[in-house]
């Protein structure tokens, strides 16, 4: 009979000779491929201690960033939220009140600013949506926890820390096109 | 009189502190070198390159709670693991570690117990170590230990006479059953390139002798008392604490001492070509003769793990046939041809 696809192999039960049967040589082959995987480069990365490199645009864990005098330059204009396919962004305008330019850069601002690290993708849409260079994605990687609710990053979370600034210059898009 | 007697204690101490020392350690070596045997890394965070791990391990072991089981019966389940490590510390006893020493004038063997029947002490303190596996797999009152029992003592009974038969067509060659006459029996070279050890004039026995070792340590491919495939833990699955950790190291023991063995009766023991040429101050050779045994004790434990990470498993009744079909009759032949031989050389 013609078979169907040519992928079906002759099984064949034949005996086995007398140096098969006394399986020596297999084991000796055996033992000569272990070795050569005992001295093989081994290929794991001792994670917490070493981290693979990754690229200058690496999309990570959010950053709000601030302007040089320690302003927010996020104006609660929505746009991120509106461009984020996931729905993971919610956000509260305020407006900014006397005594508080320091604060914030502009007229209006967010009072509150989450982002939902479990839906949220990572696909860097409210980066390229932001008209006041405002949100970046960063190469930090969300930490793991145990509580769902912990994935809700605030404010205290993401707006930037102004002892510890986050170089942003290499995603500021507009920048490099210049 | 004195000297040999604080000599002797301080041997005896030595030799247990570097016994447990060498089973603890082979535990590191097992983990680190299964790892690279399967491209990982193994233990790498206690200590540098994790070296303080048996420690962990060890200091894990005392802590963890020790449970006996209620239908178990306590007195029997208490002495097993008694039994696994006192008979796996005392094999060592008559192992000659090296060449004599001039100590304050006195001329000392580096043994425990030059004993004339030094083989078949170490043949005896084997196949009671099996007891402790026994007692504890059937005190445990639980189907799987009493299954890895029952294993380990058929295993042990079958696998002794394919070992004692192979190890005695050396005793027919030597014509001593003393390990001190065995491993001098070995210097000098043999047909003019090899060193005289009894691996080259007996490769079928030493490769028996190997095989049965390997089963008579419950190490894999033999490792059928423990399976845990099949068997949970086999004959320590009721066991915690120190007394889990007593089979566990009366294991490694056992390797430890049965590599001894092997490098003692086929490979010379202390002996290396041309060593004793070299080196005349009888110290400075006992010195180097130690070193050169432990480097042939520490290839054969690599062996056993090197092994242990390349076959997988015997089913049972494969072990068997292996055993009294294979093995037993080999070594009868074995035997008779080495008689043979001897009787020949009588009449050339």
């Amino acid at each position: 009979m013609q078979s169907l696809t040519n992928r079906s192999k002759i099984v064949s039960n034949k005996k086995m000779t007398f140096s098969e049967r006394i399986y020596l040589v297999a084991i000796i082959k055996g033992m000569f491929i272990t070795i050569q995987h005992f001295f093989k480069k081994k290929v794991t990365l001792d994670y917490p201690k070493m981290k693979k490199p990754v690229v200058a645009n690496y999309r990570g864990q959010h950053i709000l960033k601030r302007d040089d005098q320690g302003a927010e330059r996020c104006t609660a204009c929505g746009l991120c939220a509106v461009a984020c396919p996931a729905e993971a962004i919610t956000m509260v305008a305020a407006e900014r009140i006397k005594g508080e330019e320091n604060l914030y850069r502009e007229e209006k601002y967010a009072s509150m600013y989450e982002i939902n690290m479990l839906r949220c993708i990572f696909c860097g849409l409210c980066e390229e949506a932001c008209p006041k260079e405002a949100i970046f994605l960063t190469d930090m990687i969300v930490s793991p926890d145990q509580q769902r609710d912990k994935f809700i990053y605030g404010k205290d979370i993401l707006v930037e820390k102004m002892d510890k600034r986050y170089d942003t210059s290499k995603r500021q898009t507009h920048l490099l096109e210049k | 009189m004195e000297v040999e007697l604080i000599f002797k204690i301080s041997l005896v101490i030595v030799m247990f502190a570097i016994s447990l020392g060498i089973a603890a350690y082979a535990t590191y070596g097992e983990r680190k070198f299964a790892a690279w045997f399967q491209d990982r890394m193994g233990p790498s965070n206690a200590g540098p390159w994790g070296l303080l791990q048996p420690i962990a391990d060890g200091g894990k072991m005392f802590f963890k709670e020790d449970f006996i089981p209620a239908a178990s019966e306590k007195f029997l389940f208490i002495l097993a693991p008694c039994i696994a490590m006192l008979t796996a510390l005392m094999t060592s006893a008559v192992i000659p570690w090296t060449t004599n020493v001039v100590i304050m004038g006195q001329i000392l063997s580096v043994q425990v117990a030059d004993l004339d029947i030094g083989i078949l002490y170490v043949l005896g303190f084997v196949s009671i170590g099996v007891y402790g596996i026994m007692i504890g797999g059937w005190s445990s009152n639980n189907k799987y230990s009493l299954m890895g029992a029952v294993r380990a003592s058929s295993q042990m009974i079958s696998y002794e006479l394919a070992m004692g038969l192979s190890l005695l067509a050396i005793i027919i060659m030597t014509g001593s059953l003393g390990l001190r006459e065995i491993v001098d029996g070995q210097t000098g070279s043999f047909l003019g390139f090899l060193p005289n050890w009894n691996v080259f004039k007996q490769p079928l026995g030493f490769l028996l002798f190997l095989i049965c070792a390997f089963a008579e340590t419950n190490r894999a491919p033999f490792d059928l008392p423990e399976c845990e495939t099949e068997l949970v833990g086999g004959y320590h699955t009721e066991y915690s604490s120190m007394k889990l950790g007593f089979f566990l190291f009366a294991e490694y023991i056992n390797m430890f001492i049965s590599s001894a063995v092997i490098a003692t009766v086929y490979f010379g023991g202390y002996h290396f070509p041309y060593l004793n040429r070299m080196i005349s101050d009888p110290n400075m050779l006992a010195a180097a003769g130690f070193a050169v045994f432990f480097a042939k004790i520490f290839f054969f434990l690599f062996l056993y793990m090197w092994v242990r990470w390349t076959l997988p498993r015997f089913r049972y009744d494969q072990l068997m046939h292996l055993g009294w079909k294979t093995l037993i009759p080999v070594a009868v032949i074995n035997l008779l041809l080495t008689g043979a031989v001897m009787i020949l050389k009588d009449y050339l």
